[in-house]
């Protein structure tokens, strides 16, 4: 998936700086990568799972995505590895890695 | 026809809210709470208020509930006085960083302990680092005025702050003067309804009060130091306005018979007014001497100040705060700072006094002034002196 560029703070001098600090742009922190503090990662077994939607319900963050065939996947973009989908899957098909594993 | 009515301070800024129809109302009713939003409550239960009046739990309550209000484009007024003050203050530096013209009006009052609701600059000097405007008012006529001239100000989209309209706790709040009250239609010319240009709407979604990580916490904090100072220039043009409409006329530094004084005392607030008859006795007698009484406390009004005491040898300063451990009273050491770079600038003389709710007569501010003589003369150990305090003092050394 493409993401628009997201200006960052350094983009901005203080006169870009909007009165009271507003963003006036809606849902511009969907552009924000919030994953990248992840420790570990869900690795999701396709086999196991049921699609019963546990781990989509579950996710704090929305950073799981039903696809069209039913299963889900998990976005890093946005996923921070708590572990609940693992924790909550009852088929255990999501086990969650060390980051800097392949 | 404008009238001329009895009124107590606090009636005076009640009747100022009602007159600039506000929207919403959220205030705690309790002490150290003024009469403000006792009579507004009555208004709104009485119809002659159309306003959304929200009695809450707390002054931090109180002013959060304004800033949600204000966030969607309400007019918006609360009050508060001393404690309440304090018990508010974190949410009254994110009502100037987020730019929600709020007015608050704040009846001074000393801060415990000792226990303490006598009046007293205590509350306001504590809050001055905040980002709000802050006038002070000499009796219950200004009270009225500075709370609709507040409005008028902290909306105008060049401005967009918080405005903290102070007069005295007792000595004001409670006491009853004669007040003009305009007529409805000249306050309508004065006051345009409130068009707050990033008003919350679900058809126009955006967000309030985002996350400020250190690359941009500090460019939003200078973006709203460069707007503070700004509004000085639109403070001063509906003082401007506001003398057009109501024939009042409103200054930064106000100044009472200073024309070749060598010597000038600085007030703020209700003093400002007994200050002014010890001035008269001593002009009587030939001294010389002026008074200047400071009606901006934020922003501060550095070049006014400057040219208001250029002239003079000495300045006596009096405040109603102490600031521990400081070089002097809030008010003293501010100025101080204003004048220390200018080449020719009058000596200042501290003093302290007025503290929660000791009254200050005629003869203690001939005292200050016979007293700030002889010390600009001969010096002194201490750093300042506080009026009318039994026993010596002494160790107030910097």
């Amino acid at each position: 998936m493409t993401r628009r560029r997201l200006k960052t703070g350094s983009d901005f001098t203080w006169r870009d700086m909007e009165v009271g600090n507003i963003v006036t742009e809606a849902g511009s922190a969907a552009l924000r990568r919030t994953g990248d503090w992840r420790s570990q990662r869900p690795i999701m077994d396709k086999e196991k799972c049921n699609k019963c939607g546990l781990c989509w319900l579950c996710c704090p963050d929305a950073a799981i995505k039903l696809l069209e065939d039913g299963y889900y996947e998990i976005d890093p973009f946005y996923c921070k590895g708590c572990g609940i989908c693992a924790t909550v899957c009852a088929k255990e098909a999501i086990t969650m890695i060390e980051e800097e594993e392949k | 026809m404008s009238k001329r009515v009895g009124l107590e301070a606090s009636f005076a800024a009640a009747e100022a809210a009602r007159m600039a129809d506000v929207d919403v109302i959220a205030a705690y009713p309790i002490t150290p709470q003024t009469h403000i939003p006792e009579r507004l409550a009555e208004m709104v239960a009485d119809g002659e208020l159309n306003a959304a009046y929200i009695p809450v739990e707390s002054e931090h309550s109180a002013l959060s509930a304004c800033l949600g209000a204000a966030a969607v484009g309400a007019r918006t007024f609360t009050a508060t006085a001393g404690q309440g003050l304090e018990l508010m203050h974190e949410v009254v530096y994110i009502a100037s960083s987020m730019r929600y013209p709020i007015v608050m009006t704040v009846c001074n009052r000393a801060l415990s302990a000792p226990l303490s609701v006598w009046g007293d600059h205590s509350d306001a000097m504590a809050v001055r680092d905040t980002g709000w405007i802050q006038v002070f008012c000499q009796n219950n006529q200004e009270a009225f005025d500075m709370t609709l001239w507040a409005f008028r100000v902290g909306e105008d989209s060049r401005v967009l702050l918080p405005v903290m309209v102070h007069f005295d706790g007792f000595h004001l709040s409670h006491v009853t003067e004669p007040v003009i009250l305009p007529e409805q239609k000249e306050v309508d010319r004065f006051l345009p309804r409130f068009q707050y240009p990033f008003a919350l709407d679900p058809d126009k979604p955006m967000t309030h009060g985002a996350f400020g990580p250190p690359e941009i916490y500090s460019e939003a904090k200078i973006a709203q130091e460069v707007a503070f100072r700004k509004s000085k220039d639109v403070i001063i043009q509906e003082f401007k306005e506001f003398g057009d409409i109501f024939g009042r006329y409103y200054h930064l530094v106000e100044s009472y018979r200073t024309e070749g004084a060598k010597m000038l005392l600085l007030t703020m607030g209700s003093f400002s007014e007994t200050a002014k008859i010890a001035i008269d006795t001593k002009k009587n007698k030939g001294e010389s001497i002026g008074l200047i009484s400071l009606r901006l406390w934020r922003p501060f009004p550095f070049e006014e100040l400057r040219q208001a005491v250029k002239n003079a040898e000495t300045l006596i300063v009096f405040d109603r705060c102490i600031s521990f451990g400081g070089p002097g009273g809030p008010v003293s050491s501010e100025i101080r700072s204003a004048l220390y770079n200018e080449k020719e600038r009058p000596k200042v003389v501290s003093f302290i006094g007025g503290l929660g709710g000791r009254d200050m007569a005629v003869k203690d501010f001939e005292y200050v002034i016979d007293r700030g003589r002889e010390i600009a003369e001969k010096g002194s150990k201490e750093l300042f002196e506080i009026v009318g305090v039994r026993g010596k003092v002494t160790g107030i050394r910097g």
